[in-house]
């Protein structure tokens, strides 16, 4: 009985399923997350795409409310620098959320829950394993409990 | 409140095999503002889509989620059939269930979960989607090509023939780039001036083209069918319409100490000069810092021989102003800077020579009159060796990484040139690799190793130093294992190409972005070779990456193909997803002017009632025709006045919300 209920107990940490929300750019990360599907590369369910135009729409509030509501970790993906469908948005991007992780460490959230990374749309296996490298760390890390609102049931 | 239909699809097995979509449907009705969720063997089937057109029609839906493939996948298909039942197609939202779910998940019940959660996403964004109208914009029926090389040509012509007015722009006094350089061309040996001049002719008299040469691009602005451009007219110092061409200004010209750039530095050209004799225009130009009437104001002998009056010292730049629709960007390429390859001796000896200098020499109408002659003291030589790869496939920081594509069959033109004038040369060629991909291209490189006995050798050069009248070449035989020295009488250098200097700062006025290598960069590599980023903007021949003349000329009509197309429309409809600024939130700060790579953004001075009485604030004004809808500049908005359609905050924090549910 007592083994049993270790075990038990073993499962339910592992139960941990974490949210990761990934804005993904339609140029490249997008198309590469599509790419991921066609040619079949798995990935794990708990991750939910949001397409923005470009990786620079994503306002670092949106990152902010994806912690608030729940999410583990949040991914910002674009095009590889050089390669900006806009020329010079994912430029923009690095700098912005440079700055904005190292808010994130001062808040007391570790930086490893917010991952910015260039995916090109020829780069499925990247996409898979950018995310499966994310969704580790945040595993270990587990759940997202620094900003959550309390009033938000998940 | 919203009326929204949701219509998932099962894409046969695609998506139904691991997601429960009766589920989804299910779910889906619960979520707010759905009136109708229903579920779809093939929705892009015509079955489907009519299904989907009724139900718009029937149910009043005022907004619909299609939950399926990817929007890459059928957005469009959508959108076409909401439009045609009276909706508008901005108020259509895809989940994407297929690639990004069904596709990638194994586990049937997190799959349906997660469909759902893409589903309320979704919906939550549709709830929150406006109708957009897209807006047109006219066209300027008249094109720019800026180089005037053959690929500046090719594009010219084939728009002039289409019935379009294009301008050329060229820097040099003359049209004609690095074609009208070379003496034979690979791999048919034909002359390149026979094929070159022609076109050039043609070009200068065809009634659709202007041909601006001695002229640079100053400014570029505005848009796709709306280019607005500045072209920097030099002064030639020579009237274009007075004179005839007859070059007595040129014979008296007492200065003679300028190295002539066509025939690379091998002779000296006058101050007063046309850069060779096929020149188009042939009009001369007055070099004004070799001219002695400019450095010291007693001269003038142009002047006093000129029957036509054609010389005016007193001319000065002019500046065009013109309107383009499209723009075609031909600017080339030259030969890499030797500074950093001292082992060769380029520039210490005169017999070292690159192989641009080599086609002037064995060029009929070059400086030698076609007779190789070494540069040193004017003897045949009797063993010439050819280094190839230099500064190419170098991942050194001195070098270029890439291949330049072009150097194993110009060599083995050279090395077939001599053999066939001088049967008694001895020809030695050192190469990496040999690559003759192309028609015909390595018949003609084994013909000169197997017709006319040119001797390959697989290795690199160590060095090349004098040994009295001679040249010590060396180097290593990689397929032998030994070391090996020639004593050379000339050492021809096939010298990386590279990107023109000034590509970069073209690149950055067009708003069109440069590669590492500062070739310009095409919009996708295997699918849009000939367009750019930038909307309006194709690429023409090797400013876009090392190219044969073949490969070229293709590429030019390519884009003027491309050019053609969009001059041949009467109106261009623009993407309605573009940033909007609220007026009564912008604080003027224009940060946002900053951040925009298309200058899309500009300012006004609106008035505004503010306590009663009538204020002036300066706002930011977004130029829809110029905006391509990044969403770069709602970021740095601090007040959040500027959003963007199609992907506005509310929208995007909608679409968070509902996943993180």
């Amino acid at each position: 009985m007592f083994l049993e209920s270790k075990e038990e107990v073993i499962i339910e940490k592992e139960e941990f399923k974490p949210l990761i929300v990934a804005f993904c750019c339609n140029w490249c990360s997008y198309a590469g997350a599509d790419l991921a599907g066609t040619s079949r590369q798995n990935y794990p369910a708990n991750i939910r795409i949001i397409k923005v135009p470009c990786s620079c729409r994503v306002n670092p509030n949106f990152v902010l409310r994806a912690f608030q509501n729940g999410a583990d970790g949040v991914v910002i993906a674009g095009c590889h620098p050089g390669d900006c469908h806009y020329s010079t948005g994912n430029y923009f991007t690095r700098r912005r959320l440079t700055i904005f992780t190292n808010l994130l460490d001062y808040i007391g959230i570790e930086r490893e829950r917010l991952k910015v990374d260039w995916i090109s749309a020829a780069e499925a296996n990247k996409f898979a394993s950018v995310m499966n490298e994310v969704l580790e760390k945040v595993h270990k890390l587990g759940p997202n409990r620094k900003l959550r609102d309390v009033r938000w049931k998940r | 409140m919203a009326r929204i239909g949701v219509f998932v699809c099962w894409c046969g097995s695609n998506i139904a095999g691991i997601v429960d979509v009766k589920e989804v449907a299910k779910e889906a009705a619960k979520m707010p503002g759905v009136v109708l969720s229903t579920d779809y063997q093939y929705m892009c089937s015509e079955i489907g889509q009519n299904l989907f057109k009724n139900a718009i029609k029937e149910q009043k839906l005022d907004r619909v989620v299609v939950a399926a493939c990817s929007p890459r996948m059928h957005e469009a298909t959508f959108r076409k059939a909401a439009e045609s039942v009276g909706l508008n197609p901005y108020l259509v939202e895809i989940a994407n269930i297929r690639e990004h779910c069904s596709w990638v998940h194994k586990n049937k019940v997190e799959a349906t979960e997660k469909a759902i959660a893409l589903v309320r996403a979704a919906v939550a964004k549709a709830t929150l989607n406006q109708e957009l109208i897209a807006g047109e914009i006219g066209i300027e029926k008249r094109a720019l090509v800026i180089g005037g090389g053959i690929a500046g040509i090719q594009t010219a012509l084939d728009i002039a023939d289409a019935g379009y007015t294009v301008d050329i722009i060229e820097k040099t006094p003359s049209i004609g780039g690095k074609m009208a350089q070379i003496d034979k061309t690979f791999p048919t040996l034909d002359c390149s001036a026979c094929i070159l001049t022609p076109k050039m002719v043609d070009a200068s008299m065809h009634p659709n083209i202007n041909i601006h040469t001695y002229s640079e691009v100053e400014k570029v602005s505005g848009y796709v069918g709306n280019f607005e451009v500045t072209i920097n007219k030099k002064a030639r110092s020579v009237i274009m319409e007075k004179c005839s061409g007859c070059g007595v200004c040129i014979e008296k010209c007492p200065s003679k100490k300028t190295k002539s750039e066509f025939e690379e530095g091998l002779i000296n050209r006058k101050a007063i000069y046309t850069p060779f004799p096929q020149a188009v225009p042939n009009v001369p130009v007055i070099d004004r810092e070799a001219c002695i009437k400019f450095k010291t104001g007693k001269c003038g002998i142009c002047k006093k021989v000129c029957t036509a009056e054609a010389i005016d010292f007193e001319q000065e730049n002019t500046k065009i102003v013109q309107k383009y629709g499209v723009i075609i960007v031909s600017t080339g390429y030259d030969l890499m800077d030797l500074d950093r390859f001292g082992e060769y001796a380029y520039g210490e000896d005169p017999d070292v020579i690159t192989s641009l200098e080599f086609e002037r020499l064995t060029n009929a109408a070059g400086p030698t009159s076609g007779k190789l002659l070494r540069p040193s003291n004017h003897k045949k030589p009797e063993k010439v060796v050819f280094i190839q790869c230099v500064g190419s496939r170098d991942n050194t920081c001195r070098g270029k990484t890439y291949c330049s594509k072009i150097c194993c069959m110009y060599t083995a033109k050279h090395a077939m040139l001599i053999k066939e004038k001088y049967p008694d040369i001895e020809v030695h060629v050192f190469y990496i690799d040999i690559r003759t991909p192309g028609k015909n291209f390595d018949e003609f490189q084994r013909r000169a190793v197997e017709y006319y006995g040119v001797n390959y050798i697989k290795g690199m050069v160590g060095k090349v130093f004098p040994d009295g009248e001679k040249l010590i070449v060396s180097g290593v035989d990689t397929l032998i294992g030994e070391t090996i020295e020639i004593d050379a009488d000339l050492v021809v250098l096939a010298v990386a190409t590279k990107a023109k200097d000034d590509a970069e700062e073209l690149g950055r006025k067009l708003s069109i972005s440069t590669d590492t290598n500062n070739f310009f960069t095409e919009a996708h590599p295997k699918l849009r070779p000939v367009e750019t980023h930038s909307a309006g903007i194709y690429l023409a021949g090797a400013c876009q990456g090392p190219k044969d003349i073949p490969e070229t000329v293709a590429q030019a009509s390519a884009a003027a193909s491309k050019a053609i197309i969009l001059l041949s429309k009467s109106k261009l409809v623009n993407n309605p997803c573009v940033a909007e600024v609220d007026e009564a939130l912008c604080c003027g700060c224009l940060e946002c002017t900053n951040i925009c790579p298309y200058e899309a953004i500009s300012s006004k001075t609106i008035e505004i009632r503010e306590h009663g009485k009538i204020v002036k604030k300066l706002v930011s004004e977004v130029n829809e025709a110029l905006c391509q809808g990044c969403g770069g500049c709602t970021v740095t908005c601090r007040p959040s006045a500027i959003d963007l359609n199609g992907f506005s905050n509310k929208q995007i924090l909608a679409e968070v919300d509902a996943l993180c549910f």
